[in-house]
């Protein structure tokens, strides 16, 4: 058990929505009383001007720091999170909140709806990026902060930053979008289709009303998180970690997992289906598959960011993440600039893959703080 | 790639450029010009870095910087972005300097661009006494650890310039530790006296710059 410390606990909760305030969908649909758990992070500063949104990744949640209830580990992000880091309590008020479709205390297919007392499942409407960030701006303006002083994610988090960008340009100072894409491409697509469809062959998955059933189609939802486990590395990590070492002396000539790789990666899908909901993981790929900013209604990327000429935009990509290739990264920026919006641009030399964004990157963490510090002095003087 | 006389070569571009305008410094290292400019002049700066520690010094003064470089992210910009555009003792470690500087005056106004002078009268000493490729102030690396692949002289500069349609709105010879000099490119003494030189260009007159 870690210890715990005061700037850890602060705020920790869920927000219900009063049906007077639903969530509107993009699928055209909404959701009535719907409830949000967030955690957040040091203190709001008087004039609410200290306020940054950190936004999760697919299979992550609103426990970005401190320790995690279902786990017990640290947050995702204690390295960037914490005193003396770039994201601090001590200076921000830090808020993490669990996107919608979620399965950690958000309203989600495993919620239960309130017309027929089970779990939604598949009767859960289709979520959208834009949509976790309008439900996301609710909980901001709840929480008494009219502008943001930055939001800031990776991966589907990005992807977040980037619809926070374009719809709600006025209510941001700082946007950073690590390890993201500005649409989902055929191979991305192609992965989560992999992993929804190993899901749905799931005997147990029962057309997504396992939770009534009272079953959990584990080995579905095991499957799905091993393969794309694969694409948050890159081939170089996974030769180094593992090469082709065996796990006990000899083969054993059959289907254990002789390699050391496999091992990990049953490992991985084990412990994943112990703290992710399988129609979650549906709902959230199917968002992500569905993101798309470069085809508005007026065309092009660059036409998604016009509002946000006054936003400042910080970058980055990694060289060996295969999934959002630094090519995704360019062309955010170019849009950026295209936008006339102030855009800085870091890729970091890493062969960790897509995960990079999580682990311990000096650069990440330097040029993240330095970013951070110099805009917060920028927002003093504006 | 040396950077010869810098701080002289920075302070011609401080005087040279217009207050408030919009900036583009490619290769802008630390950011040391950017900030110059920003404080003596209130320009709008933006920079292309290559190397990681450059771009985080960048982003912690306040720099919107890119990391990039020139030859292959000046496609980072649509036409026009900027008035000016300046590209430092570095066009003669491009892979494509004609490119680059087409692409200079694409998202430029005006480009502002130094270089090292081969045709320096210590150059052509150095070559025609030793017979060896010159070791100087403004170029101090043996041949084969030079990143400077297109060496060229003032003399072959400006008749790439006129091969590009390129107007040359000023110039002047760079001297380590010494004031920049308003300087002729075209007279060939000046090709023998300046050991890097820095050249204000602009496209000729509604001229689209030709590749």
């Amino acid at each position: 058990m870690l210890e715990q410390h005061a700037w850890e606990t602060q705020g920790d909760g869920v927000i219900v929505f009063p049906p007077e305030q639903p969530l509107a969908l993009d699928s055209g649909g909404r959701i009535d009383g719907l409830e949000l758990a967030y955690r957040t992070f040091g203190v709001l500063n008087a004039d609410r001007s200290n306020a940054i949104l950190i936004c999760h990744a697919l299979t992550l949640d609103q426990h970005v720091a401190g320790r995690h209830p279902t786990t017990g580990k640290s947050g995702w992000w204690s390295r960037l999170v914490g005193p003396g880091l770039p994201l601090d309590p001590a200076r921000h008020f830090i808020i993490c909140s669990n996107v919608v479709g979620g399965c950690m205390g958000s309203t989600g297919p495993s919620s239960i709806n309130p017309a027929t007392g089970t779990p939604w499942g598949l009767t859960f409407p289709v979520i959208t990026i834009a949509d976790m960030v309008r439900a996301q701006a609710m909980l901001v303006s709840a929480l008494g902060i009219e502008r943001l002083f930055a939001v800031v994610g990776g991966s589907m988090g990005g992807m977040q930053v980037l619809q926070w960008a374009a719809d709600y340009p006025d209510r941001l100072f700082a946007a950073v979008c690590i390890a993201a894409a500005p649409r989902h491409s055929a191979q991305n697509i192609a992965f989560h289709e992999v992993g929804r469809q190993a899901i749905m062959a799931d005997p147990d998955w029962r057309g997504g009303d396992y939770g009534v059933l009272g079953v959990r189609p584990e080995k579905g939802l095991a499957v799905a998180r091993m393969a794309a486990h694969i694409t948050y590395l890159s081939e170089s990590a996974l030769q180094r970690k593992f090469g082709r070492e065996l796990q006990r002396d000899g083969l054993s000539w059959g289907f254990d997992a002789d390699f050391q790789v496999e091992s990990y990666l049953r490992h991985q899908g084990a412990a994943f289906v112990d703290r992710f909901d399988a129609n979650s993981y549906l709902y959230i790929t199917r968002a992500m598959d569905y993101f798309d900013l470069t085809t508005g209604p007026e065309g092009g990327l660059a036409a998604a960011f016009r509002g946000a000429k006054n936003v400042r935009f910080c970058v980055f990509s990694f060289t060996s993440d295969w999934l959002y290739p630094t090519v995704e990264s360019r062309t955010i920026v170019r849009a950026l600039n295209a936008a006339g919006a102030r855009a800085s641009f870091v890729e970091i030399e890493t062969d960790r893959g897509h995960d990079a964004f999580l682990l311990d990157e000096p650069v990440l963490r330097d040029a993240l703080a330095g970013f951070l510090e110099a805009s917060a002095l920028a927002w003093g003087r504006s | 790639m040396s950077v010869a006389s810098s701080r002289e070569d920075f302070k011609e571009i401080a005087r040279l450029v217009r207050p408030g305008s919009r900036v583009l410094d490619v290769g802008c290292g630390e950011g040391e010009l950017l900030e110059l400019l920003a404080s003596e002049k209130g320009v709008d700066g933006r920079g292309i870095e290559i190397s990681p520690e450059g771009v985080s010094a960048c982003l912690s003064h306040g720099l919107a910087v890119m990391q990039g470089d020139a030859d292959r992210d000046l496609d980072f910009f649509p036409a026009g972005t900027f008035d000016y555009v300046i590209l430092s003792q570095t066009l003669q470690a491009v892979q494509r300097p004609r490119h680059v500087l087409g692409e200079l005056l694409r998202i430029g106004g005006q480009a502002i661009v130094t270089l090292p002078n081969f045709g320096h009268w210590r150059v052509r000493l150095d070559l025609l006494t030793q017979g060896r490729m010159p070791v100087t102030r403004a170029l101090p690396e043996p041949w084969w650890a030079t990143s400077n692949i297109h060496l060229c002289t003032m003399g072959d500069f400006t008749a790439l310039c006129d091969d590009l349609d390129l107007n040359i709105d000023a110039c002047a010879a760079l001297s380590e530790g010494r004031p920049a000099r308003p300087t002729d490119p075209r007279r060939r003494l000046e090709n023998w006296r300046a050991e890097a030189a820095l050249f204000v260009l602009s496209r000729r007159r509604n001229q689209p710059v030709n590749r």
